[in-house]
């Protein structure tokens, strides 16, 4: 996890050092499609996050691709998850296809943990297993979760799946096992090392630049300034859970 | 004649105590097979899945947990109303609620994903959550019925009775709104979030608790060979019936405040009108075989053959059933009824959403689910065989009055 | 009584899983140690003897802490141990019985867990570590293609 351990550390650390320029002029573009936004700076390994920073998310609607699965295989890549789509398999992040029903206009969109501020899920589980971090990342502590399943009830965005089989070959960064409950977290391995989550970043690649994410807590942040440049809603607003991730153009 | 030696506890019958105890032991093995089995392959066996997260399992142990509440009730009656024909059988109740809740929180547990973890359940709690709230509930109310049942059997301790069953009394309310509101909090469903739920729980827990009492005290009554005494009968018989027809109306203004209020325009349709097999459970299941069917039974007039049948074993039986039917439909009917997530828009994904779940339990849920019944039997049987649960007095006045007949 | 007295079995096996992380009683004599391999590098982070005895506890302090606060350092990671210990055959800390954790728990007869969820082996690297050390392991083209400079 942490790079200088690594005997490529010394590439590691200059682009962490070329990171940190980059986020001081606020956003540099390394290369077409691949922004850098919203890295303030990075966090030491042996320091704790931090609620002066909440994570969040922009995805605009109008750039995501009907069709386009971009996100959810990189996620798959990333956590190890399988791809398949049974009613038993996890699916961390799935793209939802939605047509009005009075005008015929079709969208299409990924829908993850929405990492609500008031998060239903924390406050129904009995252990405290699932919690948020003090960033406001959404977790579940497979640790202390007795897989009782009353976080997938209380989810309004059906962002969680449980774990039906033993697994193996398991990604060393993102343990995942039987008998648990899971859910997106936004790629907190990678986050924890100022990386952006798997999805934004293929999407962003990809050359769809649909997702936006990065510190709602910074006004200087790239996710900031899109906020404010243009509406945007989050979904189920109605129950007031203030989640992380955001939509424009629906 | 010899049978009277046998009322309580005797030495008589041993074979067939026997037999009724290996029966409840082999449905608890095949809950323990069933058990085993999913905690080395995991959930796969199961028809649960990502979208009907909690199934048969949990409609038997929320039943069991609900009705655990519900059996307590006649205690209450006893202790709290004093009623003398109601405190003779407070014994029986109490124990019955014991055995209930036993019944349901094994279920429970043998369902958990890591139920290796129960001990980070009984030592983390999260405040905040209804579901831990629970699981405090639970602990006391064994303690305290447990407390309950000795202030009525212990001659010194019988002052203590009427407090303790205060304490009981209001212990038990309290748990079954903790046990509704399980439902009740779950804003995100269309199906469960509803002020109602947790009210609507305390009734149908009266009415499913007193049905299964009266199927205990009646095969008791048969097994000793005993006839009830026909007033004792009555008054249980119009006391499930009130139970009944408030749990009817409760149903009815739970699903037209949903209606009219809450505006659950599309849930209320998929329950009561094209849920497919939710629809059939709710009116069949849930409103004709565990309501009207019951209350008809209940007071038609009979022979008195007849009716020593329909009060004691038909109508309660029913109720039983429906109670079944009734939790199938507020948990699974509730989980399969899509989450709407846009209004107004048709939604499809490659995670069911916009559609209705689909869930075909497989026999291990039905294994852990009548492991709870097996365990609630056989820890009745046994108790009653050890202990001394048979109403009392009221065998010795119907013992008087036949004299004199 | 007797079928009260195996629900009673049932909740105490139940226990004894759970405990059975914690309590451990060595065997005495007539049995051979375990054999235990060398890990990579020249020591371990601690002391042998101190670790014998407290790795649990430091592995456990330190699950709460990356878990629950995002702290990252790496001294007491299970990801650290796997990636030093893993065995030079099977290239897993716990794949077969000479194992390095599997050697001592199967000696000691005490559960382990972690590996229901963490992997044994230290195996795959994630894509973006990847990228940086410019190993191609998997094969995901969406991801290659976002280090940094590089041009689409
Ligand atoms: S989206 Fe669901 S899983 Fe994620 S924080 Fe909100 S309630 Fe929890
Ligand atoms: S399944 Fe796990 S995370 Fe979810 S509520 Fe239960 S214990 Fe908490």
């Amino acid at each position: 996890m942490n790079e200088h351990d690594k005997p490529n550390s010394v590439e590691a650390q200059a682009r962490r050092d070329f990171l940190k320029t980059g986020a001081l002029v606020a956003g540099a573009t390394l290369a077409p499609g691949v922004l850098f936004y919203g890295v303030a700076h990075s966090r030491a390994p042996e320091e704790a996050a931090s609620s002066d920073k909440r994570f969040g998310l922009l995805i605009d609607t109008t750039k995501c691709g009907d069709g386009c699965n971009d996100c959810v295989s990189a996620c798959n890549t990333e956590n190890g998850l399988t791809g398949e789509t049974g009613p038993q398999d996890s699916q961390w992040i799935r793209k939802v296809d939605i047509k009005d029903l009075r005008t015929g206009y079709v969208q299409s969109l990924p829908m993850m943990c929405q990492h609500c501020e008031n998060p239903p899920c924390v406050d129904v589980c009995p252990t405290g297993a699932s919690m948020k971090r003090a960033d406001g990342i959404v977790l579940v502590d497979r640790h202390t979760c007795i897989g009782c399943r009353y976080c997938m009830m209380a989810c309004p965005y059906k962002a969680r799946s449980f774990v039906h089989e033993p697994l193996t070959d398991q990604n060393p960064e993102v343990p995942r096992g039987k008998g648990c409950v899971e859910s997106c977290t936004f790629c907190v391995q990678r986050v924890d090392r100022d990386e952006q989550p798997a999805c934004v970043e293929a999407c962003n690649t990809q050359g769809h630049n649909a997702m936006i994410f990065g510190d709602l807590k910074d006004p200087e942040s790239a996710l900031n300034k899109a906020l404010k440049a243009a509406s945007s809603i989050e979904v189920r607003a109605d129950l007031a859970l203030n989640t992380g991730v955001r939509y424009q153009g629906i | 004649m010899a049978q009277e030696h046998c009322t309580n506890q005797g030495e008589c019958r041993t074979g067939q105590f026997t037999a009724l105890l290996a029966l409840g032991g082999l449905v608890i093995l095949g809950a323990l097979y069933a058990f085993f089995t999913l905690e080395h392959h995991g959930h796969v066996l199961t028809g649960m899945n990502n979208q009907i997260v909690w199934g048969l399992p949990h409609v038997f142990a929320v039943f069991l947990i609900v009705a655990a509440s519900g059996a307590l009730n006649v205690a209450s009656i006893g202790s709290v109303f004093g009623k003398d024909v109601y405190k003779k059988r407070a014994p029986l109740s109490g124990m019955l609620a014991l055995a209930l809740l036993a019944g349901g929180l094994a279920v429970l547990v043998l369902d958990l994903g890591r139920p290796d973890r129960l001990i980070v359940a009984m030592t983390h709690y999260n405040f905040q959550s209804i579901f831990a709230w629970n699981m405090i509930f639970y602990n006391g109310f064994f303690a305290i019925v447990g407390l309950y049942l000795i202030t009525l059997m212990d001659r010194k301790l019988k002052a203590w009775s009427k407090p303790v069953g205060y304490m009981a009394f209001f212990w038990r309310l309290g748990l079954t709104t903790a046990t509704g509101s399980i439902f009740g909090f779950l804003v995100a469903r269309a199906g469960y979030n509803s002020a109602l739920m947790a009210p609507m729980f305390i009734i149908m827990s009266f009415a499913y608790g007193l049905a299964i009492f009266m199927v205990v005290q009646s095969a008791m009554y048969t097994w000793n060979g005993l006839v009830l005494d026909e007033g004792v009968r009555r008054r249980m018989k119009n006391l499930l019936a009130i139970f009944v027809g408030a749990s009817l109306y409760f149903t009815v203004v739970f699903h037209l405040t949903n209606l009219y209020f809450a505006k659950q325009w599309d849930f209320e349709r998929f329950i009561l009108l094209d849920g497919g097999i939710y629809t059939q459970v709710f009116w069949i299941g849930q409103v004709l075989l565990g309501g009207i069917v019951p209350l008809i039974l209940l007071f038609m007039p009979r022979t008195k053959d007849a009716q020593k049948i329909c009060f004691c074993f038909l109508a309660p039986l029913l109720v039983i059933l429906g109670g079944l039917a009734q939790m199938y439909v507020t948990i699974i009917g509730g989980q399969a009824f899509p989450m709407q997530m846009f209004p107004g828009h048709e939604v499809t994904s490659t995670f069911f959403d916009g559609v209705v779940a689909q869930y075909s339990p497989t026999m291990y849920e039905w294994l852990l689910g009548m492991g709870g019944v097996g365990i609630t039997f056989v820890l009745t049987v046994v108790a009653v065989r050890a202990f001394k649960f048979m109403p009392q007095d009221d065998f010795h006045v119907l013992q008087m009055r036949r004299s004199t007949d | 009584m007797a079928r009260l007295a195996k629900w009673l079995r049932l909740a105490a096996l139940m226990f004894a899983v759970a405990f059975s992380a914690i309590a451990s009683i060595p065997a005495v004599a007539g049995v051979d140690l375990p054999k235990i391999e060398k890990g990579k590098g020249d020591k371990c982070v601690e002391d042998t003897q101190y670790m014998r005895r407290n790795h649990m506890d430091l592995l456990k302090h330190h699950r709460d802490d990356t878990m629950r606060k995002g702290i990252r350092t790496t001294k007491h990671s299970l990801k650290k141990c796997v990636e030093c210990h893993a065995s030079e055959k099977s290239g897993s800390v716990a794949a077969s019985k000479e194992d390095f954790c599997a050697a001592c728990h199967s000696y000691a007869s005490v559960k382990l867990d972690c590996w229901d969820c963490h992997a044994t082996k230290p195996g795959k690297k994630s894509p973006t570590q990847l990228g940086q050390g410019g190993v191609q392991m998997q094969s995901s083209p969406l991801i290659a293609a976002t280090q940094p400079g590089e041009s689409k």
